[in-house]
């Protein structure tokens, strides 16, 4: 069989529908995730906008709970998800000296889901009034879901579409992590990138599936005359829950862990010393996603579950903060007698760090069935999502971006647009989300399109913060463009503490790198 | 590189706005934890949440204080050098330890909460409430009353074409009539889709599910109007869908079923935002 790859390749538009290669692929992936990002946070900021003040401004309740839920899926599903697969894409193969992906076309397939999934979702909003996108939230609960219209089968058939993606993504990653590692790489060695990613593929693997199903048969319900989730016809609305959430909470772990790998790369470089505790750090990882797939119960503390269902879902969501504490623990003596320098990954990673110290202990607050009955479905769990995926998530991504877009481009960017765009960032994220814990505890409940006059300068305060963190994305968009369009060369070996075989090749890396295994140190 | 000019050409609108809003923000009236507790459950949930919440805050504080310190004594800027320790046992699993024992701390005052607050002892009397979308419908079985408590806000002052109330969104036309110091018993349940009846300052949340009926206490100390709000998404109307709470002495409870039972057993719904379907 021919083994010689060819570097010619198709140009233009050809070249990036037509093709396997990793690289491209990887870039599908995060073009396709920085603009969905700027989608879903214009309808964040329309939302924001709406809430600034107490009344009734230009959106209408139903069309207000349309956006809410739109915003939700294209977040989760078609920012974090691809971004993560686009990152995993690019610098598995590169990190573990594979020459692409074990399975590129299946990759590519991977991708090309996406854009159709979305247009599928997006397309609800031509559809007027309850046809419309579901107004149900994210969550999708029976039996509100079965009120909505067409809009809600084209959310649900692009969710199974998204599932589908998901799925073939996390296969490749984990049959690229086990099997094409360079000689010589055990897998206790290999970057810590791609074991976080594994651990993430194979929850994925376990609980995507359970989506998928749930989602057909909600769309039995809807259209076949089932009753799974109608009480009227003998079933049940919260069977619905159960499933969702043993979907939703691994889910929650799986749009973070890969940004545990991210801070894990970035935080050695800059602190020119080792990651502390590897391997504490890969058992910690595994901990996490065993128990995150026996506690999704912490969703439901108020839907009525029996004493000892709270009971067992508080301690294993409780017992999550362990092995969470062994992760942060670990990059603190990574940065402890380090010599730290601030280049703007850094920031970001070093940001990520405190922002997910605290998304996680009002995460452990949450998982107090007691306390959940103050808690649950008020804003104090829209801040604390919020903390772990617009800064948690979203600053792990844009750390990695920073990271690697020298080597992906081969230029430079440019490092005081990046510092502004990073305390703005965190500038907007502050004044957008800490005020909600507040609002929350006060009583405010989530999903709401219009409050009470106690509650006004804080929604204020929000507003205001989500517009300086949404603004500040622009300066990501130039930034991004300046570079590709001529930054200073940057050098094969990037940063001056960076470790792996991705620093080996020339930046830009060749169309077609690692066609002969490295040979490690 | 660009000029820092044109990055200050976009933060003086932000500064603006944010000085805009200064006099409003420093005359409001905050409020940074939970409503002020009127039951005995709700002040065991007020005293585990300042408990948790300091424990919280003092490792955030601890793992933040770690991270400044390292930031500004150990940076390549002054010079420092890397060390070049990569593990350790005995601190890895104090890694785990410490955690656990926070973990383990927090757990053994929620279970006694949990336990305290499930304590389902024989009822003085009970409330069955069912959700509507979007209204509360309220029956006091032994009675023999009942009533819908539907939004009472005027629509004008949704459509921000009048002042808005000091009650606004949180103001019912019929309240739901308690007696203080008496063990109810609420039963809930739904007609149509999930909601879910909470009130702050009771301590109480409890999803409201079709086809089933859930059950929780409330016991209430003293007498007052307490509001909250439908904290389940259910529909266009769920922001519209408010609670009024008014805890009366046993005399005065006694005096207000002698008025209802000479009403009909179903109040005919007022048009306001909230029963004519939200706006």
């Amino acid at each position: 069989m021919a083994t010689k790859h060819s570097s010619a390749h198709p140009g233009g538009v050809g070249r990036w529908l037509s093709t396997v290669n990793h690289k491209d692929v990887g870039s599908l992936h995060l073009w396709f995730a920085g603009a969905m990002f700027f989608v879903g946070g214009a309808l964040a900021l329309v939302i924001r906008a709406e809430l600034f003040q107490p009344g009734t401004q230009w959106l209408d309740p139903l069309f207000f709970n349309q956006l809410a839920s739109l915003h939700a899926l294209i977040m989760i599903f078609g920012v974090v998800v691809p971004a993560y697969l686009g990152l995993a894409s690019w610098q598995i193969p590169l990190m573990i000296g594979a020459p692409d992906m074990a399975l590129p076309r299946l990759n590519a397939w991977g991708f090309w889901l996406l854009p159709f999934a979305f247009v599928l979702l997006l397309a609800g909003l031509l559809l007027p009034g309850p046809n419309g996108p579901p107004a149900t939230g994210w969550t999708l609960y029976p039996p509100l879901v079965l009120q909505g219209g067409a809009g809600t089968d084209f959310a649900v058939l692009a969710l199974e579409l998204v599932s589908i993606s998901a799925v073939i993504g996390a296969m490749n990653v984990a049959a690229t992590v086990l099997n094409l590692r360079a000689p010589g790489m055990a897998l206790t060695r290999a970057p810590f990138f791609a074991w976080a990613w594994l651990v993430t593929a194979l929850m994925l693997l376990a609980v995507t599936p359970v989506l998928a199903g749930a989602g057909a048969l909600l769309l039995a319900d809807r259209h076949l005359g089932t009753q799974f989730f109608d009480a009227a016809g003998g079933g049940d609305p919260r069977l619905w829950q159960h499933l969702f959430w043993f979907f939703g909470h691994p889910a929650t772990y799986i749009l973070i862990l890969p940004a545990f790998g991210i801070a894990s790369q970035i935080i050695p470089t800059f602190a020119r010393k080792p990651l502390f505790g590897r391997v504490s750090m890969m058992y910690a990882t595994v901990a996490i996603a065993l128990l995150a797939l026996i506690s999704w119960g912490s969703h439901m503390y108020v839907a009525g579950l029996p004493l000892a269902g709270r009971l067992f879902f508080m301690f294993t969501a409780m017992l999550i903060a362990v092995p969470m504490g062994v992760v942060v623990f670990n990059w603190v003596a990574t940065i402890w007698r380090g010599s730290l320098s601030f280049e703007t990954p850094m920031l970001f990673a070093l940001a990520f760090v405190l922002v997910f110290t605290l998304g996680g202990m009002s995460g452990l607050m949450l998982a107090l069935a007691p306390l959940n009955i103050q808690y649950h479905d008020s804003y104090f769990v829209v801040a604390h999502f919020h903390t772990m995926l617009a800064a948690g998530a979203l600053f792990a991504v844009l750390g990695g971006v920073y990271y690697w877009l020298p080597k992906w481009t081969g230029r430079m960017y440019d490092e005081r647009l990046g510092r502004w765009h990073f305390w703005l960032s965190l500038l907007g994220f502050g004044l957008a989300f800490l005020p909600q814990h507040f609002l929350g505890l006060a009583g405010m409940p989530r999903r709401i399109p219009d409050y009470a006059l106690a509650f006004a300068e804080f929604n204020m305060l929000s507003t205001v913060g989500a517009f300086i963190l949404g603004l500040a994305q622009i300066l990501f968009l130039v930034m991004v463009a300046r570079t590709i369009r001529g930054g200073r060369r940057a050098e094969d070996r990037v940063w001056e503490g960076a470790e792996g075989l991705e620093w080996t090749l020339s930046s830009p890396p060749p169309y077609h790198s690692f066609t002969s295994p490295p040979k490690l140190r | 590189m660009p000029h820092p000019r044109r990055f200050l050409g976009a933060i003086i609108p932000v500064i603006a706005v944010c000085l805009w809003l200064v006099p409003g923000l420093v005359r409001a009236d905050y409020r940074f934890g939970f409503q002020r507790p009127v039951t005995d459950a709700a002040e065991k949930l007020l005293e585990l949440h300042n408990l948790i919440l300091l424990a919280c805050l003092g490792v955030f504080v601890i793992v933040f204080g770690v991270v400044l310190y390292s930031v500004i004594a150990h940076r390549k800027g002054r010079g420092y050098k890397a060390a070049r320790f990569h593990d350790n046992l005995v601190l890895e699993i104090a890694w785990a330890a410490i955690p656990f024992v926070i973990v383990i701390g927090m757990a053994v005052p929620s279970t006694m909460t949990l336990l305290e607050l499930s304590d389902a002892g024989g009822p003085d009397m009970t409330v069955k409430i069912t959700a509507y979308q979007w209204k509360w419908k309220y029956e006091y079985p032994e009675y023999d009353i009942g009533f819908f408590s539907s939004l009472a806000t005027p629509r004008a002052q949704l459509d921000n074409q009048a002042a808005k109330g000091a009650h606004y969104l949180l103001e019912v036309d019929n309240a739901v009539v308690l007696p203080v110091d008496r063990k109810i018993r609420i039963v809930l349940t739904a007609a149509d889709v999930i909601h879910s009846w909470w009130v702050p300052a009771l301590g109480v949340k409890q999803d409201a599910v079709p086809g089933f009926i859930v059950e929780t206490r409330v016991r209430i100390d003293e007498p007052g109007t307490y509001r909250g709000q439908c904290a389940e998404l259910c529909g266009l109307g769920h922001g519209y869908m408010p609670i009024v709470v008014e805890a009366v002495s046993q005399e005065d409870f006694g005096k207000w079923v002698g008025q209802r039972k000479s009403k009909p057993a179903v109040a005919p719904p007022v048009a306001t935002a909230g029963s004519r379907g939200g706006p």
